[in-house]
C-alpha cells in the first residue's frame, strides 16, 4: 500500500493509543504527535507532546517504553513486522523459540532405536530357531540310520528273512482279505 | 564355464545370493563418503575439469589393476586377508595383519562420523530447523555471543553437536547426545552384519541403491536453484596450468586409491565368498568404472548446490549495502535493485564520495564467494545444511540428504567390518559351536566402547588425526606388499595361470605390465611423496576456540609432543606388522632348523585348494 496522508494519520493514532495505554492517561490526543522530516523513504521522526504541561514533549524514554509495549499492536495495523517497521533506538525483545517439552530429536531418535532392536532380536531368535531346527534334524537323521542299523545288527538280516527263508503260511495265504476292502 | 554340472562345494563357506549381490557390495564398499565430500573439493581447487586428466591416468595404471588383484586374490585363495596372506607365505602374513589392522581403525573412527550424520538427521524433523536459528541469550536481549559471531550453522556444528574443545589435550566430557546416537549406529551396524554377508547381502540392497535415487532427487532440484549453473561452469572450467603442479598428481592418486577400499582386506574377503570361477577381471573394471562414474556424478547436484549458495549469499550482500545505502540518502524503497547496483554505486562514488566511503560497504564479489571451497566434514554439515535453510521445503531435503550420507558411510562400513569378521571367523577365535552372530556381537560391542573416545570434547580433533594417519600412509605400504608379494613370491606366472583358469581366458598384456612395473612404481612414487609433504612442515590442526582473538576464524595450533607420538604409532603399527611376521616366522624356521622354503612348490593354490 501506498504511505500516504492516512497511513500517517493511522501513525498518530497508534502512537497515540500506546501513550495512552502505558501511561493510562487518557489526555493523549491525535494532535499531540507531530511527524517531522518525513522522506520518500518512508522514514520521519516524531514526537509526542504533553497538552497537559504546557506544550513539552514527553521524554524519549517514556514514548520508548510505551511504543516497546505495544509493539506488536502497532506492527498489526500496519500488517509489517519488527524487521519492515524499525523504530530506531528501540532494540525489539527477541521471543524465545518454543520450545516442546520432549525435544523432538530424542522422539525420533526413540523411534529408530526401537525399530532396530526389533530387527535384531528378530534375526536373533530366528537364527536360534534354524539352530535349534537343524540341530534336531541332524538328530533325527541320526536316529533313523541308528533304527537302521538296529535292524540289520540283530544277528538275522530282515531282507535275507524275506528273500530267502520265509514259508507261506497256507492258512492266511488263501484269505484275500490281504487287502483291505475299500 | 564348463558344460558338466559342477558339484556343489562342501566347504560350508558363506556365498553370495546372486552376482549382483557381490558386485553392488563392492560398489557401496568403494562409493562412501568421499566420493561425495572430497572428490567435487579437489576437482575444484585443482582447475576444475583438468583435474580429470590425472585422475583417469591414476585410475587406469592403479585403480583398476590394484583391485583386479585383490578381487583375484580373494577369489582364487577363498579366505579372508589374514588366512589369504599366509596361504601365499607366512612371512607375508604381516600383510594380512597389517589389512586387518587398518580396517579395525578406520572402522573405529568412520562410525563415528556416521553417528554425526544421524544426529543431523534425527534433529531434521523440526521446524524451523536448528542450525537456521541462534539460540538466545540469557537476558533474552540479543543471540548467544558465539553464534552471533560466527552463523547459526557452525555454531550448531561445534557446539550443539561436538560441544568441540578448545585444544585437543583438552578432553572435556562425553556428550551423552553423541553416545546415543554412537550406541545406535553401532547397533545398526550389528543388525546389518550379524550373520556376515548373509544379511550384509539384503541390506546392500538398500544402502547402495538409495544413494543414487537421492543424488538424482538432489541434482534434479540442484539444477533448478538459482546460480546453480555458475556453480556448475566454476566447477568444470577447465585449467590446464594446474597440472604443472605435482600436488595434482599427487592429490589423483591418492584420492583413486583411498576411493576405490583398496588394501582394507575387506575386497579379499568379499571375493573369498565368491565361486572360484568367476570373471573377476570384468567385476573389477566394473567396480572401477562405476566408482569413478559416481564421484562424477555426485560432484554435479554438490556443485549446483554450492554455486546457489555462493549466489544467496553474493544477492544477501547487494541487498545489505542497498539498504544502508537507501537509509543514508533516504531513496524511495526499490530505487535500487540488484540490477542497477553498479550503475548507482558508481554515479553516487562520483557525486558523494565521502558519504559512500563513510558507510564502508563491503565489496561483493561471486568469485569470491564461489572460492570457499570446503570438503570433507565441513562440506556437509556446515556447507551444505547452510544452503539447505534456503531451500524450500528444507526438511525434506535435510532429512533427504542425510539418510543419502547415512547409506553411502553404512555401505562401506560392511566393507570395514567384513575385513575384519572373516579373518576372525577364519582365526576360529571363538569356538565352531558358537553362533557367528556372537563373534559380530562381540566386535560391535568392543568397537562401540573403544569409539567412545571419540564422543569426548576433543573427539572431532581425534578422528582427524585417524583419518590422515591410519587411513592414509599404511595402506600405500601394504598395497605396495601386495603387489611385489603377487608378483615376485607368489609368482606372476602362477598367478596368471591362476587368473585364466578363474576367468577362461589369457591374461591380457596390460594386467602383466602393470602389475609387474607400473603399479608398485606408483605406489612407492606416491608414497614418498606424500610422506615427504606431511614432514615438510610439523603437524597443526585448526582449533575452534571462541576465545581466539580472530574469532570465527579456527586457530592454528600445533600438535604437543604425546599426540604427536599417537599419529606415528597409528600410522607405523600396521606397517611394522609386515617385517615383524616375516621375522617371526624366519626365527622360527631357524629353531626347526629346516631348509627355509621361500617359495612354496609350483602348485596352484587356486586349482588345489578346490574347497
Amino acid at each position: 500500500y501506498a504511505w500516504d496522508a492516512n497511513e500517517e494519520y493511522l501513525f498518530k493514532a497508534m502512537v497515540a493509543f500506546a501513550m495512552r495505554r502505558y501511561s493510562s492517561k487518557s489526555a493523549t490526543q491525535i494532535s499531540n504527535v507531530l511527524l517531522c522530516n518525513v522522506t520518500d523513504r518512508v522514514s520521519f521522526w516524531f514526537v509526542v507532546t504533553d497538552s497537559s504541561k504546557n506544550v513539552t514533549t514527553v521524554p524519549g524514554s517514556e514514548v520508548e517504553a510505551a511504543i516497546r509495549m505495544n509493539r506488536n499492536r502497532i506492527n498489526n495495523a500496519f500488517l509489517l513486522s519488527d524487521k519492515t517497521l524499525q523504530f530506531l533506538k528501540i532494540t525489539s525483545t527477541l521471543s524465545p523459540p518454543v520450545e516442546p517439552s520432549t525435544p523432538v530429536w530424542l522422539i525420533v531418535f526413540g523411534v529408530v532405536l526401537c525399530l532396530i532392536v526389533a530387527g535384531i532380536v528378530f534375526l536373533i531368535v530366528s537364527g536360534i530357531q534354524k539352530h535349534r531346527k537343524k540341530n534336531k534334524e541332524s538328530t533325527e537323521r541320526e536316529n533313523l540310520e541308528e533304527k537302521v542299523e538296529v535292524t540289520l545288527e540283530n544277528g538275522i538280516p530282515c531282507e535275507a528273512l524275506d528273500l530267502k527263508a520265509g514259508h507261506i503260511n497256507g492258512v492266511f495265504a488263501a484269505d484275500d482279505d490281504r487287502f483291505t476292502s475299500l | 564355464l564348463s558344460a558338466t554340472p559342477e558339484t556343489p562345494k562342501e566347504d560350508g563357506r558363506p556365498k553370495w545370493d546372486n552376482k549382483f549381490q557381490y558386485i553392488l557390495s563392492c560398489i557401496g564398499f568403494a562409493v562412501g563418503l568421499g566420493n561425495v565430500w572430497r572428490f567435487p573439493y579437489l576437482c575444484q581447487i585443482h582447475g576444475g575439469g583438468a583435474f580429470l586428466i590425472p585422475y583417469f591416468i591414476a585410475l587406469l595404471f592403479e585403480g583398476i589393476p590394484l583391485l583386479h588383484l585383490e578381487l583375484a586374490l580373494g577369489q582364487c585363495l577363498r579366505k579372508g586377508s589374514i588366512g589369504a596372506w599366509n596361504t601365499i607365505s607366512p612371512y607375508l602374513g604381516g600383510v594380512g595383519v597389517g589389512s586387518w589392522m587398518v580396517s579395525v581403525l578406520v572402522s573405529l573412527y568412520y562410525n563415528t562420523v556416521l553417528t554425526w550424520v544421524m544426529w543431523y538427521f534425527i534433529n531434521s524433523f523440526q521446524e524451523p530447523l536448528p542450525w537456521s536459528v541462534c539460540p538466545l541469550n540469557e537476558n533474552r536481549t540479543g543471540f548467544n555471543e558465539e553464534c552471533y559471531e560466527s552463523t547459526a550453522v557452525n555454531y550448531f556444528w561445534y557446539r550443539k553437536t561436538l560441544n568441540i574443545t578448545p585444544d585437543i589435550a583438552e578432553s572435556g566430557t562425553f556428550q551423552w547426545w553423541l553416545i546415543l546416537c554412537l550406541a545406535a549406529c553401532w547397533a545398526i551396524v550389528y543388525l546389518c552384519t550379524i550373520r556376515g554377508i548373509e544379511t550384509t547381502g539384503k541390506a546392500i540392497y538398500v544402502t547402495a541403491i538409495f544413494p543414487y535415487l537421492v543424488l538424482t532427487i538432489f541434482l534434479i532440484q540442484g539444477l533448478t536453484l538459482p546460480g546453480a549453473t555458475e556453480g556448475l561452469i566454476y566447477l568444470f572450467t577447465p585449467n590446464l596450468n594446474t597440472l604443472k603442479n605435482p600436488r595434482v598428481w599427487l592429490d589423483a592418486a591418492t584420492q583413486i586409491f583411498f576411493s576405490l577400499s583398496l588394501a582394507f582386506g575387506g575386497l579379499i574377503a568379499f571375493a573369498s565368498y565368491n565361486p572360484t570361477k568367476n570373471d573377476c577381471e570384468k567385476d573389477a573394471v566394473t567396480v572401477a568404472i562405476v566408482n569413478s562414474m559416481t564421484s562424477l556424478y555426485a560432484s554435479i547436484p554438490v556443485f549446483s548446490v554450492l554455486g546457489f549458495k555462493a549466489t544467496t549469499a553474493y544477492w544477501d550482500c547487494l541487498d545489505r549495502n542497498i539498504i544502508n545505502i537507501i537509509n543514508e540518502f533516504d531513496l524511495p524503497e526499490e530505487s535500487i535493485m540488484r540490477q542497477n547496483y553498479t550503475t548507482w554505486i558508481s554515479f553516487l562514488n562520483s557525486s558523494y564520495p565521502e558519504k559512500i566511503a563513510g558507510l564502508k560497504l563491503k565489496s561483493c564479489d561471486l568469485q569470491e564467494f564461489l572460492d570457499q571451497s570446503v570438503s570433507g566434514t565441513g562440506l556437509a554439515f556446515i556447507v551444505f545444511t547452510q544452503a539447505i535453510i534456503l531451500m524450500p521445503g528444507s526438511q525434506a531435503w535435510a532429512i533427504l540428504f542425510f539418510i543419502m550420507l547415512f547409506s553411502l558411510g553404512l555401505s562401506s562400513m560392511f566393507g570395514n567390518i567384513e575385513g575384519v569378521f572373516t579373518p576372525l571367523l577364519e582365526l576360529q577365535i571363538i569356538p565352531k559351536s558358537a553362533p557367528k552372530e556372537l563373534l559380530s556381537g562381540i566386535i560391535c560391542l568392543i568397537s562401540f566402547l573403544i569409539a567412545l573416545c571419540f564422543t569426548l570434547g576433543s573427539g572431532s580433533y581425534w578422528i582427524d588425526i585417524f583419518d590422515r594417519y591410519a587411513g592414509s600412509v599404511p595402506l600405500l605400504v601394504i598395497a605396495f606388499f601386495e603387489v611385489i608379494g603377487v608378483v615376485y613370491i607368489y609368482k606372476i606366472k602362477r598367478f596368471s595361470k591362476d587368473v585364466e583358469w578363474m576367468t577362461g581366458r589369457k591374461l591380457n598384456l596390460f594386467w602383466q605390465i602393470t602389475w609387474r612395473f607400473i603399479s608398485p612404481l606408483l605406489l612407492l612414487i606416491v608414497f614418498m611423496a606424500f610422506v615427504t609433504l606431511q614432514m615438510q612442515k610439523p603437524p597443526s590442526y585448526t582449533a575452534w576456540n571462541p576465545k581466539y582473538e580472530g574469532f570465527p576464524m579456527k586457530e592454528e595450533k600445533v600438535y604437543p609432543p604425546w599426540v604427536q607420538a599417537i599419529c606415528v604409532l597409528l600410522a607405523a603399527l600396521p606397517c611394522v606388522c609386515v617385517p615383524l611376521v616375516a621375522l617371526f616366522h624366519l626365527v622360527k624356521q631357524k629353531h626347526r632348523s629346516k631348509e627355509p622354503s621361500l617359495v612354496p612348490p609350483e602348485v596352484s593354490f587356486c586349482q588345489g585348494t578346490n574347497s
